[in-house]
């Protein structure tokens, strides 16, 4: 005990959450081991990683590229990036001519077989509000810039179809291996509100 | 519900906060809500579509400053309240006193996460019904105001779109977040362009697309 004196007091809500584990965990309703796992899975094993992956065997491989345009939910599904929240996907494709911006307005819906579990501004209220209403203005405060000849394509995943946004492969990345080509895949190149650059 | 949680469009919700390099959880107990709401489910307690209602419901004020992870754990409280698995008295005192609520309840395996967690989840076939659209076909957002869980938002309710493509069948929220009667039906991708969503001041060429329930359209 002398070591926790050291520390913080608990907030209301580490107590409230701690009582609802102990309380489900004894009444046999969640078990720990279940609920490690769970964390463990989605703090470690998932991530943008997977979609880096992906966007950059699509970029050197254009019969992978056709596939996944094609029917994105059984390519990544055949490439063990299915479940939860990624089940039913469709990989829209960002090009000179249009940009692609996923949102989900009504609450937080993001397919985390291939991103992982959403940041807090993705999640956020300004950002579902804004997304759908005035997407060039949203995409400023991210620091992108679009052309007006540019078509801004909004998808919000309100049902159960998750989105992917295969961006832009940058010139000069003419003579990048896939593995280099992973490396300047971002998230937000993937959700809509980045471009993947050479410049990071 | 017209809820809060109907937010696509509203002005004056302030910046968006972006985060650098920002964690997936920021705190311990955060990672414990999620990992219980999803377990809680995956032992088949509720259904996504009751958890997501339950959040609606969540009193405007408090959802609009309530973190993330505040507003699960408000719904996986009201959840477990509401399908009986714990008493108020066990929430706040945080000590078992109605054991027999759960007696012979069996929790969800690991095993049986880790197979949600990494396979995809079987698509509703139904060979009896044909879809009532194709793509290219005009059509317009039903103007309904239920009362109840629903995934028309309004800001494009009683606007004109075109089916860009279909996606299948899947049930309908509006009755799967109540208990039922099941509602497979088709879903759709709609384009509608800014224009007709936010008028004429919109730019041109720009569009937003969403998924929408053969329920929530007419023919145009």
């Amino acid at each position: 005990m002398t070591e926790s004196s050291h520390r913080a007091p608990l907030s209301d809500v580490q107590l409230r959450v701690r009582a609802l584990e102990s309380l489900l965990t004894e009444k046999g309703v969640v078990n720990r081991e279940t609920l490690d796992g769970i964390v463990d899975h989605y703090e470690n094993k998932v991530g943008p990683h997977i979609g880096a992956a992906i966007v950059a065997r699509a970029w050197m491989d254009p019969e992978f590229k056709a596939r996944l345009l094609e029917d994105a939910s059984t390519t990544l599904a055949d490439q063990g990036y299915t479940g939860i929240e990624g089940s039913h996907m469709v990989v829209v494709e960002n090009t000179d001519a249009v940009h692609n911006l996923t949102v989900c307005t009504l609450c937080s819906c993001y397919p985390w077989p291939v991103l992982g579990l959403p940041p807090n501004w993705y999640k956020s209220t300004p950002y579902r509000a804004k997304a759908v209403r005035d997407p060039r203005g949203l995409l400023r405060e991210f620091g992108l810039e679009l052309p007006e000849e540019t078509a801004v394509r909004v998808w919000d995943s309100n049902a159960e179809i998750r989105y992917l946004v295969l961006p832009k492969r940058p010139e000069g990345t003419e003579n990048m291996s896939e593995a280099e080509l992973q490396e300047i895949v971002t998230r937000d190149s993937m959700v809509g509100t980045g471009q993947a650059t050479l410049e990071q | 519900m017209n809820g809060i949680h109907d937010i696509g469009g509203m002005d004056n919700i302030g910046p968006v906060n972006i985060e650098k390099d920002e964690p997936v959880f920021h705190e311990d107990w955060e990672s414990r809500v999620y990992a219980m709401t999803l377990a809680t489910m995956g032992a088949g307690i509720f259904v996504t579509d009751e958890v997501r209602y339950m959040t609606e419901t969540i009193p405007p004020a408090d959802y609009l400053t309530f973190s993330y992870y505040e507003k699960w754990l408000y719904s996986l409280e009201h959840m477990m309240l509401k399908k009986n698995m714990v008493t108020r008295e066990e929430l706040e005192s945080g000590e078992v006193s109605a054991p027999e609520l759960t007696a012979g309840f069996e929790a969800a395996s690991l095993e049986r996460m880790a197979y949600g967690m990494k396979n995809r989840m079987p698509v509703f076939v139904d060979a009896e019904s044909p879809p009532r659209f194709k793509a290219g076909d005009a059509i317009i957002a039903r103007n309904i105001n239920p009362p109840h869980h629903t995934r028309i938002p309004r800001y494009i309710r009683g606007r004109r779109g075109v089916v860009e493509m279909g996606h299948g069948i899947f049930l309908l929220p509006d009755t799967n977040a109540h208990g039922g009667p099941d509602k497979p039906q088709h879903v759709y991708s709609v384009r509608f362009s800014a224009r007709e969503l936010w008028g004429e001041d919109a730019p041109a060429n720009d569009s937003l697309y969403i998924d929408l329930f053969d329920d929530y359209m007419d023919p145009d």
